[in-house]
């Protein structure tokens, strides 16, 4: 079950609007799949090691060796509008 | 050669290297085919204009490949499905295509997908759904559809596709081919937009196990680009195996009837049959935790996704709406128009299963499970060489008919998430045709067959032997066969 | 009231001087073009994985080994979800839980950890900048994006703001001896947060906090942590409460200022990343990190003054390892005399020589040889040359080289052994100024100077002048 409250504070956090209507579909939707998923919650795994990987690597790292980096055009190329050589966003200032 | 469409992508193969087929003649013949997409399956097809310079290859040898839109290929329109990148043509290009290119295979095209592979059905794509091959009123599975479609509806000999949480097997099973998802790690994941990092895995969609092994052959290596690739030790060789003596394969015995349709348990019993005629022995193996993959699936998946598509912001590349406001007004115009609504839901779903006070009861829960179903495989597989499902718990449904409800839609996972969740090998081959519940013409049905990590050769000569056994040669209307 | 009484800890974030980025092969550089050194890594574009710097590793292990840390034998990478346009992933990768370098220390402050991340890009607000619309804007320069960064954390182990500059100065001092930082400050290759809260003195539990950015000089971060004590105090004083909060440090006014920050911004939702496997270092990696260590600047200090230096001439040999080497050498060379004294020549009359002759470099690089200054101090501490010579000698020293020996016959500065030609001078001096001479009878000791004075001048400071108040003490 999740609260309206919640889903517009997680909307917030993802930084996605939602339309009135949204919101409501969202509720109903994210409600019947957590009431589904919340099966989980009740389970004793008490000293299960969590598992956040599949593959049994370590360090695997890189040689501090600099690799060519793209030419300024093509990295400013799919820019929605570059300025000045840099990538362009409006002002967090004007919050 | 009478018809160049109807070899297996290994009889081309072997046809160019002996010198008997024109590599030039036979991929200009599939370019014309793939041309001929009805099903709305290619979202870009290399006619040879000026993108194609972008991904020319050294020599052709390979059969020509369809290429799932979730593959960066560089200077070429890469949309993963979303209306977010519509337009974006990425500077690089990503490992699994390169190796292609560098075996010398051309690619034919993008094929049109789920929005960042999430989905069953690919009525999920911002560019609309593929038809399935078969029966145009339904789906062709998701979210590697139209890569499935491609190779069912004759318009690509082979393609590639990703499986997340059996996007390659699904797709496979609804369109009557073969369908490879290899161990997590056996393939480099450098360049395939992500959906969930820790799941997602590059795999093959072929008409035979042995164009799969040939494709799986190419495909697989340890990347120096992805820290979490490993590869096949000893590479990939064609299946030769005849029967299955000695072989044993295990049911869950947690397999309840009520997961699914009759039409499909007919054809999992007639194959089971089949695998004892050829030699083969069923055990019953118990995967206590498996019941719970899909709400651990569901947890993990969205909650690495919501974090993937934060790059998603409107700033560096693709779409930006909403630009003349302040950042965070410009931030949530651009994802909420740029998204749509699964995608959305996945990120909301995953965004509240990572934020504070929820993340170990969803998160770190759902990670313990998974760790669960690993040791539930290990145990199994003590026992027996394989584990055997259905792949999918029905045939393929109805364009729309799961559309509006999410959870049912998910739940067409049940089989091959478990997989998924512990990183091991499946492949999902056509088994026979079934009626769908409610009646209409006989659909394709999958079964899967499920190794230890990095078992992939065992996985493939058995595959092949069954295959062989069965014998599956009916193909979609308007196809022969 | 019981007198409050300051709690600080610091955050410190330092850049690594490796060739490349933390987990792409994009160089690293400083103050070039805007968006050179990008590549589709460290612009996160779709579908690309990152591989961390062996190097970066390297580095972290030898600061963790500097600080005394505990090393973890296995750590790993977590994601810090937050959107910001010099974020492209919209998440860094940090540490989380598990940081590559635990519990150390450094002086008399403890180290709460040290761990390994990727720094953000820059960005720089611009206003309409010829547009029509909009409310300014930024353009953001990922050149820095991404720069191998190692997060310093503090136990809240300092008491003041002075005592936490100057412990800053030592971390700084002692990552630039690593060689693994530029450390500078200006260019933010060491950047510096101060946590900072008061209690009553004597109290165990701790005040809430408020943390200070942007003090991009060690002076500007005394200033800081003194203004933000000063408005806690009052406002405790006064009954108030401090609120949590991050304020911004105005080097102008020298004013702090506070960052609202949108109250989900803080739910950074962490989650081990997937895209990396841990890191284990190698007993290889681990003792080389050991052995890379140079003498340290704690150590340094710590060996100076059982040698008998004073703690502030210890301190400026340690924070100048060139220079201590140097007086390490002259030490040796100058047997006979004490260290104590030498330390004194180097930081004393060798650097104020080498200041007045505006010299580059320091007395390494000078033209005064260890043996020959030490051949110097000799003689002056074997009174065969007066003070005020020895620093003459060492004048000419600095300027042209040599050895002092030979400068001192040259120079005729040898101190006069011959007490009957001084004695001549001293009879003179006294004759040519009476009215001292009267003043000393009748018991002004000052008035000494004046004749001591005018002997020195005729003798071009040659004199001793224990000798020459001997001779004046003997005449009256
Ligand atoms: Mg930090
Ligand atoms: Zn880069």
């Amino acid at each position: 079950m999740i609260e309206r409250e919640q889903v517009l504070h997680v909307a917030r956090l993802a930084r996605l609007r939602l339309s009135e209507q949204e919101v409501e579909t969202m509720v109903g939707e994210l409600s019947g799949i957590l009431d589904h998923v919340d099966r989980i919650g009740n389970l004793d795994l008490e000293g299960v090691e969590p598992t956040s990987h599949v593959v049994a690597l370590e360090n695997v790292l890189r040689a501090d060796e600099p690799r060519p980096s793209l030419p300024r055009d093509v990295a400013l190329a799919p820019a929605p509008e570059p300025q000045d050589g840099a990538f362009r966003a409006p002002s967090p200032q004007a919050e | 050669m009478t018809d160049l469409l109807a070899l297996t992508a290994l009889e081309a193969h072997e046809a160019m290297v002996a010198g008997d087929l024109d590599a030039g003649e036979y991929t200009a013949a599939w370019r014309e085919a793939a041309a001929g997409d009805e099903l709305n399956a290619y979202l870009w097809r290399d006619e040879g204009g000026e993108e194609a310079g972008a991904i020319a290859v050294e020599r052709d040898c390979i059969a020509p490949i369809a290429v799932k839109d979730i593959f960066c290929t560089e200077g070429v329109p890469t949309t993963a499905g979303s209306r977010i990148l519509e337009g974006y043509r990425p500077p690089y290009t990503s490992t699994a295509v390169r190796k292609l290119l560098e075996a010398g295979a051309p690619v034919l095209g993008k094929t049109n997908m789920d929005e960042f592979a999430m989905g069953s059905s690919n009525e999920n794509s911002a560019y609309g759904p593929v038809l399935n091959p078969w029966d145009r009123g339904r789906v062709p599975g998701g979210s590697s559809g139209g890569s499935a479609a491609v190779v069912a509806g004759g318009l690509a000999p082979w393609a590639i596709g990703t499986d997340t949480g059996g996007s390659i097997r699904q797709p496979a099973a609804f369109c009557g081919i073969v369908g490879l998802k290899p161990t997590y790690g056996a393939i480099s994941r450098y360049g395939m937009i992500a959906f969930a990092s820790s799941l997602d895995q590059c795999g093959p969609l072929t008409r035979t196990v042995s164009d799969a092994a040939l494709l799986l052959g190419i495909l697989q290596g340890k990347d120096p680009c992805d820290s979490t690739s490993v590869g096949l030790e000893g590479g990939v060789a064609l299946p030769g195996r005849e029967d299955l003596s000695g072989l044993r394969f295990g049911v869950p015995a947690e397999l309840g009837h009520d997961e699914y349709d009759s039409g499909v348990r007919a054809v999992f019993e007639a194959t089971l049959e089949k695998i004892e005629e050829l030699g083969g022995e069923i055990a019953e193996v118990s995967l206590p935790s498996s019941e719970h993959g899909i709400s651990a699936y569901y947890v993990i998946a969205p909650a690495e996704a919501s974090s993937n598509l934060a790059r998603y912001d409107g700033v560096r590349y693709g779409m930006r709406a909403g630009g003349d406001g302040d950042l965070i007004e410009m931030y949530e115009t651009t994802r909420s128009e740029g998204f749509g609504a699964e995608v959305k839901r996945r990120i909301m779903l995953g965004t509240y299963a990572l934020s504070s006070g929820y993340y170990e009861a969803y998160y770190g829960q759902a990670q313990k499970v998974r760790t669960r179903i690993a040791e539930d495989f290990e145990g199994a597989f003590s026992g027996v060489d394989f584990v055997v499902t259905p792949t999918a718990p029905s045939v393929a449904f109805g364009l729309g008919e799961k559309t509006d409800d999410p959870l049912a839609m998910y739940l067409n996972d049940f089989f091959t998430v478990p997989m998924s969740l512990a990183g091991i090998p499946a492949i999902s081959i056509p088994a026979g045709l079934a009626e769908p519940e409610g009646g209409g013409p006989q659909l394709p049905v999958g079964f899967q067959i499920a190794a230890p990590a990095f078992a992939e050769q065992r996985l493939l000569d058995a595959a092949h032997a069954l295959e062989q056994g069965i014998g599956f040669d009916a193909r979609p209307e308007g196809l022969g066969g | 009231m019981a007198e409050l009484e300051a709690v600080i800890g610091l955050e410190i974030h330092v850049q690594l001087a490796t060739k490349t980025k933390m987990f792409c092969g994009c160089e690293l550089s400083f103050g070039d073009e805007p968006n050179v050194h990008t590549c589709p890594i460290c612009l996160a574009h779709p579908g690309v994985l990152p591989v961390p710097n062996e190097q970066a590793i390297r580095y972290a292990l030898q600061i963790g080994a500097a600080l005394n840390c505990e090393i973890a034998p296995r750590s790993i990478f977590h994601r810090k979800n937050y959107f910001y346009p010099d974020s492209p992933k919209a998440y860094q990768i940090s540490q989380y839980d598990i940081p590559i370098c635990g519990a150390g220390r450094l002086g008399d402050v403890r180290i709460h950890r040290a761990h390994l991340e990727e720094d953000a890009a820059k960005m720089i607000h611009v206003g309409e900048s010829g547009r029509i619309h909009g409310s300014g804007a930024s353009l953001v320069d990922f050149n820095r994006g991404g720069t191998p960064l190692v997060e310093i954390v503090t136990e809240p182990d300092l008491r003041g703001a002075a005592e936490a500059a100057n412990w800053a100065r030592l971390l700084r001092e002692t990552v630039r001896q690593l060689g693994v930082s530029d450390v500078n400050m200006e260019e933010g290759s060491l950047r510096v947060d101060a946590n900072v809260s008061v209690r009553p003195a004597g109290s165990e539990e701790l005040g809430t906090k408020t943390e200070l950015k942007n003090m991009n000089s060690f002076r500007f971060l005394q200033r800081g942590v003194e203004a933000e004590l000063a408005r806690q105090r009052e406002l405790v004083e006064a009954g108030g409460t401090v609120e949590q909060e991050t304020l911004h440090f105005d080097p102008a006014s020298g004013s702090l200022t506070s960052l609202r920050l949108k109250e989900e911004a803080h739910d950074y939702r962490y989650f081990p990343e997937p895209d990396l496997v841990p890191l284990a270092p190698t007993a290889e990696m681990l003792r080389e990190a050991c052995e890379s260590l140079p003498e340290l600047p704690v150590a340094r200090i710590a060996r100076y003054e059982e040698m008998g230096l004073a703690h502030d001439v210890a301190l400026t040999l340690a924070t100048g390892p060139e220079t201590a080497d140097y007086f390490e050498r002259t030490a040796a060379a100058a047997d006979g005399v004490e260290a104590k004294v030498v330390g004194n020549w180097v930081t004393g009359e060798l650097a104020a020589a080498l200041r007045q002759a505006n010299a580059e470099g320091g007395a390494a690089s000078s033209k005064v040889s260890p043996e020959s200054l030490a051949a110097l101090v000799a003689l002056v501490q074997a009174k065969k040359i007066s003070h005020g010579s020895g620093k003459t000698v060492l004048g000419i020293m600095v300027a042209e080289g040599g050895d002092p020996a030979a400068i001192v016959e040259r120079e005729g500065l040898a101190q006069m052994s011959d007490s009957g030609e001084l004695e001549a001078i001293v009879e003179k001096a006294m004759a040519d100024n009476p009215d001292a001479v009267e003043k000393i009878r009748e018991g002004n000791g000052k008035a000494i100077g004046a004749i001591v004075g005018a002997v020195m001048r005729e003798t071009k400071g040659r004199a001793d002048g224990g000798e020459v108040n001997r001779l004046i003490q003997e005449k009256l």
